[in-house]
């Protein structure tokens, strides 16, 4: 009960990665390896606010405002410097390798002994599951998973209801069609550097709460986060086919928990650890071709 | 009104002589006035309007638009004195967005977009109102994607998305060039009647020597970056698609004239 708890809050805490990179990638078809960096600055931002005994909460905004700087340095490189996108990308991500490094000071930081905000939420609704009649340790768990829950539907809910906005439905006109949105007077430089900062902010926030899950933050934490996010969202599409907006939202958050369970399933089934990347690029490939796979089958 | 002062662009073809894509255009075109501009392939006329709308940059001369120097000015925010009509609907629009988001982004022109909702009701109102008013049943398809419109729908879509808010200048750049006859046929006696009714101030780009010579009160033939012919009033109203066919028939011959004076130059003296 506990391990699949477990693989839900996993699933749940990376669903972050997946809207920042539903963001980057679909409204702004922006394939942004920035992802990669910013997950593990989150990570370490929060790690260094936490053992300096700063409110949990206030780490976490801390790495998300992180994140949103190095989406931003990323959109800058590209809309107002000229850089193509997927380099801007991989110097911002291989900057912030080394700053992450500085910033933690080794590459392994443990959390334990520092209020985290798994901690929070286990003191705040720990004793209400129990009184639910769930054991402490099921208790426990279910907190954590609760916690993440209101972390991604908060998410999910904000920016539903922030791309429905005047700036936010501009946004979207930028990054489908940007010669449209500029002819109506929108700066699409500007609305790349907002929409990079709000996906890297969530996938920082992502980096932030898998490192107080997990109770230590590593420099290497957020390798392959972008192809988890692509995976996530191609995985999400494929099970709903073309959708509106809301439902993209949580098709793309759902896709990361059922790749969760799928990743935690194949181990459980016997994959050897060292594949797993390997077996990741296969599900996003999978989730890319199956579609159109299908859609010809039914055509012909 | 429009003012162009010695307006040029000039640009570097790669490894070939420096273009004068545009050559020292001086226009002034007041406002009220539907200009019709016409020119043979290369001719320059997609670049002037290009320079007025800011996606190219002049390199001599200036552009003044409603008391406004906007030389220097970048193409968004141009936007809030000009409506832009593309040759291609799918530039002018976002296909993943639906008709009525689409109008909401144009009902933001010239302004800045705030938190407030993108589409209200008092928005699909006055939406439905404005498409119904040029295609009746265009309105029923507001909560659509516009990418589920056909070609003609969707540029009629633009054509009110460009003059929403009423534009000091609206471009219409070859905006029939890729529709069938029909939906051309449909968008071009849509966009006449807007601009006489609401007595816009435009510049349309065409191919079609036809509708140059019923369209419009002015006419400029743009031929290698100049202006070659310019005529308003009764000359206008005189001229035939023939007329025209001619002179583009003149302007050809010119031209293989010049190139073959030239070629004979460079086997001579090289």
């Amino acid at each position: 009960m506990i391990t699949l708890l477990s693989t839900w809050t996993f699933g749940i805490a990376l669903a972050l990665v997946a809207l920042g990179v539903y963001v980057s990638y679909k409204l702004f078809s922006f394939p942004d390896i920035t992802t990669d960096g910013s997950f593990t600055l989150g990570a370490v931002v929060a790690a260094v606010l936490l053992t300096k005994g700063v409110d949990p909460f206030v780490a976490t905004a801390a790495g998300m405002g992180a994140g949103a700087a190095a989406g931003s340095v990323t959109a800058i490189l590209h809309a107002f410097l000229g850089v193509e996108r997927l380099l801007s990308g991989i110097l911002v991500s291989t900057a912030l390798a080394s700053v992450s490094l500085v910033s933690l000071g080794r590459s392994n930081v443990p959390l334990s002994g520092t209020t985290t905000l798994f901690d929070k939420a286990e003191a705040a609704c720990g004793p209400a599951f129990i009184r639910l009649g769930m054991e402490e340790a099921v208790a426990g768990e279910a907190a954590r998973l609760a916690l993440v829950v209101v972390f991604a539907a908060g998410a999910i809910m904000a920016l539903y209801l922030f791309f429905l906005t005047q700036l936010g439905t501009a946004m979207r006109a930028g990054g489908d069609t940007p010669s449209m949105a500029r002819a109506l007077g929108r700066n699409t430089g500007l609305m790349t550097v907002a929409g990079l900062a709000l996906a890297n902010s969530l996938t920082a926030a992502s980096g932030a709460l898998v490192a107080q899950y997990q109770g230590f933050t590593d420099v290497q934490m957020g390798i392959g986060m972008v192809v988890w996010g692509m995976a996530s969202v191609f995985l999400g599409a494929a099970l709903v086919g073309p959708v509106r907006l809301g439902a993209a939202l949580i098709a793309a958050a759902a896709g990361s928990v059922t790749f969760r369970l799928l990743v935690a399933s194949a181990l459980r089934a016997g994959l050897d650890p060292d594949w797993l990347k390997a077996a990741t690029a296969v599900v996003v490939l999978a989730a890319l071709v199956a579609p159109r796979f299908l859609a010809r089958r039914q055509a012909t | 009104m429009l003012e162009l002062t010695h307006a040029s662009v000039e640009f570097a073809a790669a490894g070939g002589p420096r273009v004068r894509a545009v050559d020292d255009v001086s226009l002034t075109i007041p406002a009220g006035t539907f200009v019709v501009v016409i020119g043979t392939n290369g001719s320059g006329k997609s670049t002037l309007l290009g320079s007025i709308a800011g996606t190219v940059r002049l390199t001599g001369g200036s552009i003044r638009l409603a008391g406004h120097e906007i030389t220097a000015w970048t193409q968004h925010a141009r936007a809030a004195l000009i409506g832009r009509v593309f040759q291609d609907p799918r530039a002018g629009t976002a296909g993943s967005l639906t008709v009525l988001e689409n109008l909401a982004v144009a009902a933001c022109r010239g302004r800045p977009a705030g938190l407030g909702w993108a589409t209200t009701a008092a928005l699909r109102a006055e939406a439905a109102a404005r498409l119904a008013r040029i295609v009746p049943g265009l309105e029923a398809r507001l909560d659509q994607p516009i990418g589920s419109l056909s070609g003609g729908q969707r540029q009629i879509v633009t054509l009110v998305m460009a003059t929403w808010h009423r534009p000091e200048l609206l471009l219409l750049d070859e905006h029939t060039a890729a529709l069938d006859p029909a939906a051309a046929d449909r968008v071009v006696q849509a966009t006449a009647r807007l601009i006489r009714e609401e007595r816009l101030t435009a510049l349309m780009v065409t191919h079609s020597l036809a509708q140059a010579a019923s369209l419009g009160d002015r006419l400029i033939l743009i031929h290698r970056g100049r202006v070659e012919l310019d005529v308003d009033g009764p000359a206008k109203r005189r001229l035939t698609a023939d007329d025209l066919a001619a002179r583009f028939d003149r302007l050809r011959r010119d031209d293989q004239l010049d190139d073959a004076a030239a070629q004979t130059l460079a086997e001579a003296y090289v």
